[in-house]
């Protein structure tokens, strides 16, 4: 009994000592975490009840942000389905152009150097630039693209001046500027053991199969991780979005001009944007706080759904 | 969750509430200092081109040379978006007088107390407003009864016509109401041999360089809200004359879609490639400024108000009026000097004339419209008229700026396109939704 007493308040000690030590190890991340995630999130949802315009001080306003923005902003039902439209077909194109780029990239013999730098160069051009460059392009009444197009006869589209064919535009841009995912692919790609391509060839493996069989399989977590990556990155569409936007509708932008958001008919107007737009152009803090606690609930939603799939990246070591 | 971890997180929260309670702006300026003593005073304005550049700083050092003790440091082609965030963000680099190119905002400064009440200051140095400043600029530089802002110049919009394409089209003078646009610009349109659009007569798209529907609209004399400051443009009958018209001129010279395509061939509007200046455009709604960029013009040009509506022939010669505003920073601290440079800017006849004289806009005094040193040029006077006439109308002023007008270039831009089949309905959510935006932004 004696021994037991002296030994549990240094056992304590102890503990303690190894739990201040994992704190301090871990402090840095927390105290990341507190300031950069933590904070702006209890904000984010301290001011979606507020009425707050960055001036005078907040005042409580219950549930009236949250009202506006779901029953009477116009403009949140097009930049929710404009976001989620992105995200669907943006996303799986990506993946799907990315891993076909890879393949082919993996199996070419000679060349492959220079087909690799030619994918991959473009992902290095600015977001804006190559945005300003794809506009130029597809200007329909002075780009070159629609000038040859109609050389041979073919009637073309008006691009990013066209509400139907703005978001497939952006859609051609990011698969222009596919080259990260081209590389992440042709890593997972190169890394498929050899022997089992052999071993399915000896069964009598045609390319599909092997693909279905031996490929998948190995780069399923890879192809995740890209869906998932991706979800969150179109989540937060922005920059192309919106210089698109300006740069087709041909406003001048100069001050005292009110940009139009999503040009044209607001087919290009992303929850990101009208986020900004609420938040620092109308300093309608409040709705701008409900949009973004939207945005965050859909993105964890969407991502949690992904990551608890079994062929997902939780399952990777399964 | 355990009792003990539930009453960390409302322990936790409530700590951020209370810190985040805290967040209304504490920079807040003072009206104490002493304008006779030295001061740096921090000037934010929205010009870039290089005559107005110049124009802006001629100005800046008339107003150093009579007040020796202060040093004006010139920041320039800032936005409204800039200089909102600038001012809420607060810090020691804000500025101490600001300026806006549109009278949109307005009523979103004054509401907000982010440029501060200048009657006070005005009261101070005997400085009579209504005797100064035209009631119309007056009005679209104040929210309910608060002036915080005045006007630094003006600008009013009328139409620039190439008369060249006029003698050629055999067309005498400009047209003075909309049925004579309509029958004109048809006129004057021309079309390629594959049958594309070569020349447009008056292209009324609403995106194009400084198209807007309330510029257009204001031909109509419209009333936008009613006396409860609610939306009233479902009642608003000239509405509808002016999409009907507006859809007659787009579908007598190639409808929409070809319009919107000739459209994306044309320039920069502040460049030599300015689609009226490269003859693709022979009548065109714009600012009294255009003229100066018109200089290296190939073509014979003139300027005229906008055409009016057929029922309202007596009310030809007016047009929309706007203009730049200027006032104090509410976190400056250097009020008062802040008030003798804006009272420079804005009230000194001389100055008023000269710096209207060298960027071309119209003058925001009583005194200057009607200075013989005004620059006589036939076809910047066109504009001075439109300016005085009695039929000329602003927009007014709203506690969340220019949303509704914003809101209303949207639902423009739709009707335009032929997209809005019911516009009573339409009209009618528009109204809504003006309303909504209203009461969201009041406290």
């Amino acid at each position: 009994m004696a021994t037991t007493t002296t030994t549990a308040p240094a056992l304590r000690r102890k503990r303690l000592r190894e739990r201040l030590r994992t704190l301090g190890f871990l402090s840095p991340w927390l105290v990341g975490f507190t300031v950069f995630f933590g904070y702006p999130l209890v904000a984010t949802v301290y001011f979606s009840f507020m009425h707050y315009n960055q001036i005078k001080a907040p005042t409580f306003v219950g549930l009236r942000n949250w009202r506006y923005v779901l029953e009477q902003m116009p403009l949140f039902g097009p930049a929710l389905w404009n976001t989620l439209w992105l995200v669907v077909v943006m996303v799986a194109l990506r993946v799907v152009f990315g891993l076909g780029i890879g393949l082919l990239i993996t199996k070419i013999k000679s060349g492959a150097g220079f087909f690799r730098t030619a994918f991959y160069l473009p992902y290095l051009a600015p977001p804006v630039a190559a945005t300003v460059a794809f506009v130029f392009l597809l200007n329909p009444g002075t780009g070159p693209v629609n000038d040859m197009l109609g050389k041979v006869g073919i009637d073309a589209p008006n691009w990013f001046n066209d509400p139907a064919w703005a978001k497939p535009s952006l859609v051609l841009l990011s698969l222009w500027g596919i080259g990260d995912l081209m590389v992440i692919f042709m890593a997972a790609l190169l890394d498929v053991p050899k022997e089992q391509y052999e071993a399915a060839e000896l069964d009598g493996a045609g390319a599909f199969t092997k693909f279905r069989y031996v490929t998948w399989p190995s780069i399923t977590p890879i192809v995740m991780f890209a869906v998932v990556t991706g979800v969150v990155q179109t989540m937060q569409y922005y920059t192309q979005a919106l210089v698109a936007g300006k740069l087709a509708s041909g406003v001048s932008i100069g001050p005292g001009t009110v940009i139009e958001p999503g040009y044209p008919d607001h087919s290009t107007l992303t929850v990101p944007q009208l986020v900004y737009s609420l938040g620092f152009q109308n300093f309608n803090t409040g709705a701008a706080c409900v949009l973004s606690l939207v945005l965050f609930a859909i993105a964890m939603a969407v991502t949690t759904l992904l990551m608890r799939r079994r062929a997902g990246l939780l399952s990777a070591d399964d | 969750m355990p009792r003990r971890p539930l009453a960390r997180l409302a322990s936790a929260l409530g700590a951020g509430a209370l810190l985040l309670a805290g967040c209304a702006n504490p920079s807040t300026g003072s009206a104490d200092d002493d304008p006779t003593k030295p001061v740096t005073l921090t000037f934010w304005h929205g010009w870039s081109e290089k005559n107005e550049v110049k124009a802006i700083n001629d100005s800046i050092a008339r107003f150093e040379k009579l007040h020796p003790n202060i040093t004006v440091k010139s920041v320039g082609n800032v936005t409204d978006e800039t200089i909102n965030q600038a001012l809420r963000a607060g810090g020691g680099d804000a500025p101490d007088v600001v300026t806006s190119f549109t009278t949109n905002n307005v009523g979103q400064y004054c509401s907000s107390g982010m440029w501060v009440d200048l009657d006070p200051f005005m009261e101070k140095t005997g400085l009579d407003k209504k005797k100064v400043f035209p009631k119309t600029l007056l009005d679209y530089t104040s929210y309910q009864g608060k002036q915080c802002a005045l006007p630094l110049l003006a600008d009013a919009y009328g139409m620039y016509y190439n008369k060249d394409a006029f003698k050629e089209a055999g067309i005498e003078r400009p047209p003075r109401t909309m049925s004579e646009l309509k029958r004109d610009a048809a006129k004057l349109t021309r079309r390629t041999k594959g049958g594309g659009l070569e020349r447009v007569g008056f292209m009324p798209n609403f995106r194009l360089y400084q198209n807007s529907p309330d510029r257009l609209f204001a031909q109509w004399g419209p009333a936008y809200f009613d006396k409860d400051g609610k939306a009233r443009l479902a009642k608003e009958g000239k509405i509808k004359a002016f999409y009907a018209t507006v859809r007659d001129l787009i579908r007598e010279q190639g409808g929409y879609g070809a319009l919107e395509t000739f459209r994306t061939s044309f320039g920069d509007e502040f460049s030599s490639q300015n689609a009226f200046l490269t003859g693709k455009l022979a009548m065109h709604l714009d600012g009294e400024w255009r003229g100066l960029f018109l200089k290296d013009a190939k073509f014979d040009w003139g300027t005229a108000p906008l055409p009016v509506p057929d029922d309202q022939a007596d009310t030809y010669g007016r047009g929309f009026l706007t203009g730049t505003v200027t006032g104090i920073a509410h976190s400056s601290k250097h009020q008062n000097a802040a008030w003798e440079l804006v009272r420079f800017l804005t009230a000194d006849t001389d100055q008023v004339v000269a710096f209207a004289n060298a960027i071309h806009n119209v003058p925001s005094t009583k005194a200057a419209l009607t200075s013989p040193k005004l620059d006589p040029d036939p076809a910047f006077r066109a504009f001075l008229d439109i300016a005085q006439n009695k039929y000329s109308n602003a927009l007014p002023p709203s506690v969340n700026g220019g949303q509704y007008v914003v809101s209303l270039r949207d639902f423009s831009y739709g009707v335009e396109a032929g997209k809005v089949h019911d516009l009573d309905k339409g009209l009618k959510e528009l109204d809504d939704q003006i309303d909504a935006d209203i009461l969201q932004a009041q406290d």
